[in-house]
């Protein structure tokens, strides 16, 4: 049973890597590679966690004797998603203009047509 | 491992899977909006409140709106 | 390469790697049991040391400033990207009159704008006392300014957020934590260092640079997300 977060981390990346090879529109493929990214924040923070610890924010009340898990993992995973959300912004714009040269946003069609 | 945490996990792991399969992209940025909902109540359920507010606020704002935005492009005249 | 040699080629590297996960996500410490040794030192340390009460935003700013540094460089990068490829030399045309006729979505859109912005900047400002900070806090701001486009008019959106101005703030956003950085060098510290006065523990005058680097991140967020949309929603608009 304790095993079951890092199951989850690694169902994610399956799934997620899954619909990335059998995607037919682009932009699908986009918001699977962002399940993908979400398997590595759940994996990192599956790792912090200590039993019965609270949050890592001491404001007045809360005595720091109770402890809290690891910040350090808390600290990577939030600026990864807001850049996380930034490259996919990225990857949208390259969508569009391969729609703009090419006139379709399937791979498989991209592929039969390319000259 | 208390049973929110089982709760969270499982409807993570659904979520997940749904994303995934729903093939149309504009349904699918509905779906990911729940996604991220459930991926912010697991983060909470984690200890971790600061995680928790950055995936909300960008998979129920940032990302539903620039998705939208290209898929509005997108539904315009096909060029060749 | 073709859709059959995909699955075929993913079935196979699946396979494998789902075998290294199993045997690697074994070894792991079993959840909640977290080993590591850096956390529970900065858990002790950083209320006393930096006068902080968020140990993560500590974490973010100070402790691994540098880390945050290339992230915003990966967010600079992102948006320059996106201009380069969808930014062109629109001439100066008529704007289109698009507006959202619905009187309900405009009154509680527009209605909503104001304390949405309010909420981004009070993320912002008290990231490092309680839950927040310049990442979390910066996409609500940034989506009060979008929300006049999305509940109200395309030319009041134009008219509210200038590009220059938008430039403008996702550089000085990104080139104040250099800045920040090189003037610890010149004070005799190292880069990135906190050397300013630590201030109160637990009110909004204390850590020292944290605050400084703390509202520059929340700039350059906000600016790098109206940017991004509003590369978009000139592709809407303009569609040819």
């Amino acid at each position: 049973m304790s095993f079951l977060p890092y199951a989850l981390a690694g169902w994610l990346f399956f799934v997620g890597l899954y619909g990335i090879v059998t995607s037919r529109h682009l932009v699908h493929l986009v918001i699977c590679l962002g399940v993908t990214q979400s398997s590595t924040y759940v994996l990192l923070l599956a790792i912090g966690y200590r039993t019965g610890k609270k949050a890592p924010i001491f404001t007045s009340g809360v005595p720091v004797k109770v402890g809290a898990v690891d910040p350090v993992v808390q600290a990577l995973t939030l600026t990864d998603i807001v850049v996380g959300v930034t490259v996919a912004a990225l990857l949208l714009a390259l969508v569009i203009e391969i729609w703009k040269r090419a006139g379709t946003v399937d791979p498989d069609e991209l592929r039969r047509n390319r000259t | 491992m208390i049973p929110l945490q089982l709760v969270a996990i499982t409807l993570v792991g659904l979520g997940g899977l749904a994303v995934v399969t729903t093939r149309d992209p504009l349904r699918q940025v509905l779906v990911l909006g729940l996604y991220g909902l459930a991926l912010a109540v697991l983060f909470v359920v984690f200890q971790a409140p600061d995680v928790a507010i950055s995936e909300l606020v960008v998979s129920s704002v940032a990302a539903p709106f620039i998705f939208l935005a290209a898929l509005a492009k997108l539904r315009g005249r096909r060029r060749e | 390469m073709s859709r059959t040699a995909r699955l075929a080629l993913f079935a196979g590297s699946g396979l494998v790697l789902a075998a290294l996960l199993v045997w690697g996500l074994t070894g792991l410490p079993a959840f909640g049991d977290f080993q590591g040794e850096y956390g529970w030192i900065l858990n002790d340390v950083a209320g006393s040391e930096r006068h902080v009460t968020n140990v993560v935003s500590a974490i973010v700013f100070d402790y691994r400033g540098f880390d945050t540094l290339g992230e915003e460089f990966i967010l600079f990068a992102a948006v320059m990207a996106v201009a380069l490829l969808l930014r062109e030399a629109r001439d100066e045309r008529e704007r289109p009159r698009d507006e959202v006729r619905s009187e309900a979505v405009r009154a509680v859109g527009l209605s909503l704008v104001g304390p949405t912005v309010v909420l981004g900047l009070f993320v912002i400002a008290h990231g490092y006392l309680t839950p927040g900070g310049g990442f979390q806090g910066g996409i609500p701001t940034a989506a009060g300014l979008l929300l006049v486009y999305a509940a109200g008019r395309y030319r009041a959106y134009r008219a509210a957020s200038p590009q220059w101005l938008l430039d403008a703030a996702e550089g000085v956003g990104v080139a104040t934590i250099v800045a920040v950085g090189i003037a610890a060098l010149l004070a005799g510290g190292l880069f990135l260092e906190n050397v300013l006065d630590l201030g109160t523990k637990g009110t909004l005058a204390s850590s020292g640079t944290i605050p400084i680097l703390n509202i520059a991140t929340g700039l350059a967020v906000t600016a790098a997300v109206v940017l991004l949309c509003h590369e978009f929603i000139e592709e809407v608009m303009y569609p040819e």
